[in-house]
């Protein structure tokens, strides 16, 4: 029942053909994406790739050149940024350097009219479920980076927002504490319900925290979907390779009787004619996207629609598992993980190897 | 060699000390000299000028005149100070640069010129010879000292914390009130306090827009020392040195605690 509510429910943000234009320059060129309530999705992207403009158009601090933004179905394009009922955590937290965590947190209440007592009691509600209770009376200068950031999420989820925003989340926390914190922003997150747009350029916290990713690239969604969507499924070179490792392999397309072939100078790749990916060969030349866990070496001459043959240049002990940088025919390399020891410990770098892969493992897009 | 350089260090710093203090300092002692005439050094010791300067009533109109003018000029200043200060912060916009030098220029242009300006400017408004007209001119002198120092203190604040309160649901006024004048007060403080003494000490200009009414005390420690050079001239002028030294200390001190 539950989920046939929300299904129906109005999305909780819809952006709808948002376009910024910065004099003839296009920072966002049609930016089109629904989230759902207590969804949590992430903006990816390189630098200048449109992420950081979208989230500001969300918070009102960047009005677009056109398109329309709804949060729960209502027109916000022209409200304000005080008026949206908009988390945000910044990059630099921007917590209030004259005021104690809990007055910090009780801030967007104070905003609202609510009273001290009832300030009070929420935000140390919510500093009990960020886990700082202890740090109530405390200044942001006497607190470390990590409990910095954890007030400034309290702060950004104590008046209950419609939505919220993490611009760079983890930008400034040590590497170490970067995964712990993903985690405990994603639960922290969940537990309250909050529907949350973030920005990052790392793909694996990404990964971690996101229900769906975002990609974008010269001001454009590259594409939007599940991790797993994004990994499985690339629909761009681009996606493919931002989105964990990729080996892109280019060639030619053949149609055969019963499949649709792609092949290069001592490598091919084929699925059947009926696999929906086998539409995106629809051109004369196409891209196979090969995961480096998906390739397998294989002893003697190996047969069928999909297999290689290249000359190991570097072969890497990584403790758990081994990489091989492969110099295939035409001069292109790739990356192959294996876990396969035993296999891989007759073969050395000089070696000519011939390897193999599922069918249902690559993705083919249209050059 | 470290000894050398450390003794010539101290000598010139002491030089430098005694050349800037001494030529105010050395009216303080002779305030309290028992004879009838300015005398250096002092003889013995008496609270008498002040006494009889503080109960004198053109001496007591002048002090009520300084003070109500002075602290009129520092509100008037810190507020259009402030404000200007905070516009510029936060606003790029063309002829910002212009905006600024116009607003800075009393510092640099000759009082002399200033004073004759505002004086046939003045004249024509009715404002010669009135409070309001010593306060609007000393406030013209003071607001760049405003702008400067809450300039200062603005571009020490994280840029990201009026947006953070805007998206938080505050109002620009209530952004202003909880965020912006907590985080900027040292630089408010210390120009208000800057705007008071620039008021307190003023001369050139006071001299055009004063008449005996309206006369502050420097004009009449001015006008004294041109009649007769008794020691209650140097009272005031003690009076006067302390409570400016006291604005400064206080300026500096406000800063020390805030940061």
């Amino acid at each position: 029942m539950n989920a046939a509510l929300q299904s129906k429910a109005v999305p909780a943000l819809q952006l709808e053909g948002i376009q910024k234009l910065y004099g003839t320059v296009k920072a966002l060129d049609n930016i089109s994406f629904d989230l759902r309530k207590g969804e949590f999705l992430t903006m990816l992207g390189p630098s200048g790739s449109g992420k950081t403009t979208s989230l500001r158009v969300i918070a009102g601090f960047v009005q677009p050149t056109a398109g329309r933004l709804l949060i729960d179905g209502r027109d916000m394009t022209d409200v304000p940024p005080q008026k949206r009922n908009i988390g945000m955590m910044f990059q630099d937290y921007a917590l209030f350097p004259h005021m104690t965590a809990l007055e910090n947190v009780g801030y967007p209440l104070e905003t609202r009219g609510v009273k001290r007592a009832e300030r009070e009691k929420r935000g140390m509600e919510m500093l009990e479920i960020v886990g700082l209770a202890h740090c109530a009376k405390r200044y942001p200068r006497e607190m470390s980076g990590g409990q910095q950031q954890r007030v400034a999420l309290a702060r950004a989820l104590v008046f209950k927002p419609d939505i919220v925003l993490l611009d760079e989340p983890m930008a400034a926390l040590d590497k170490k504490l970067r995964g712990q914190m993903q985690i405990e922003i994603m639960h922290i997150t969940r537990q309250v319900g909050a529907t949350v747009v973030s920005v990052t350029h790392d793909q694996e916290e990404a990964l971690v925290m996101s229900d769906r990713i975002a990609i974008f690239k010269d001001g454009r969604l590259e594409q939007i979907g599940t991790p797993q969507e994004l990994y499985q499924q690339p629909r761009s070179e681009f996606v493919a390779d931002f989105i964990g490792e990729a080996n892109l392999l280019r060639g030619k397309v053949r149609h055969t009787d019963d499949s649709v072939v792609v092949e290069g100078d001592g490598w091919i790749a084929s699925v059947p004619k009926t696999d929906p990916r086998a539409q995106a060969a629809t051109t004369a030349n196409a891209c196979v996207v090969l995961r480096p866990e998906q390739i397998h070496l294989v002893e003697g001459g190996a047969d069928g629609g999909n297999r290689g043959e290249g000359v190991i240049e570097d072969k890497i002990y990584l403790g758990v598992e081994y990489r091989l940088v492969v110099r295939m025919n035409d001069g292109a390399k790739i990356n192959v993980r294996s876990r396969d020891l035993a296999a891989i410990a007759g073969v050395n770098a000089g070696d000519r190897i011939r390897m193999a892969w599922s069918a249902s493992d690559i993705v083919i897009i249209g050059a | 060699m470290d000894k050398l350089r450390r003794i010539l260090f101290w000598i010139i710093v002491g030089a430098t000390a005694i050349f800037l203090l001494v030529p105010t300092l050395i009216i303080v002692p002779m305030s309290f000299t028992t004879t009838a005439a300015l005398e250096f050094p002092p003889v013995g010791f008496t609270l008498d000028w002040y006494a009889k300067v503080l109960g004198a009533p053109d001496w007591q109109a002048a002090l009520v005149n300084s003070l109500m003018v002075a602290i009129a000029t520092a509100i008037f200043a810190t507020v259009i100070g402030t404000a200007a200060a905070l516009a510029l912060h936060a606003h790029e916009f063309r002829g910002k640069a212009i905006i600024l030098g116009l607003l800075l220029s009393p510092m640099v242009t000759p009082l002399i010129v200033l004073a004759v300006g505002m004086y046939m400017v003045f004249a024509g408004w009715g404002l010669v010879a009135t409070r309001l007209g010593l306060v609007f001119a000393h406030t013209v002198l003071a607001v760049p000292f405003v702008v400067v120092s809450v300039l200062a203190s603005a571009k020490m604040m994280n840029q990201s914390l009026v947006p953070a309160s805007l998206g938080l649901g505050a109002s620009r006024w209530f952004t202003f009130r909880r965020v912006t004048l907590p985080l900027i007060m040292p630089g408010v403080l210390s120009g208000a306090v800057f705007a008071f003494i620039t008021s307190w000490d003023e001369i050139v200009v006071s001299m055009f827009l004063a008449d005996i009414q309206t006369r502050t005390v420097p004009i009449m420690i001015w006008q004294q020392v041109r009649t007769n050079l008794d020691p209650a001239t140097a009272a005031v002028a003690a009076i006067l040195i302390f409570i400016s030294a006291t604005g400064v200390v206080l300026s500096y001190k406000i800063r020390e605690a805030r940061s």
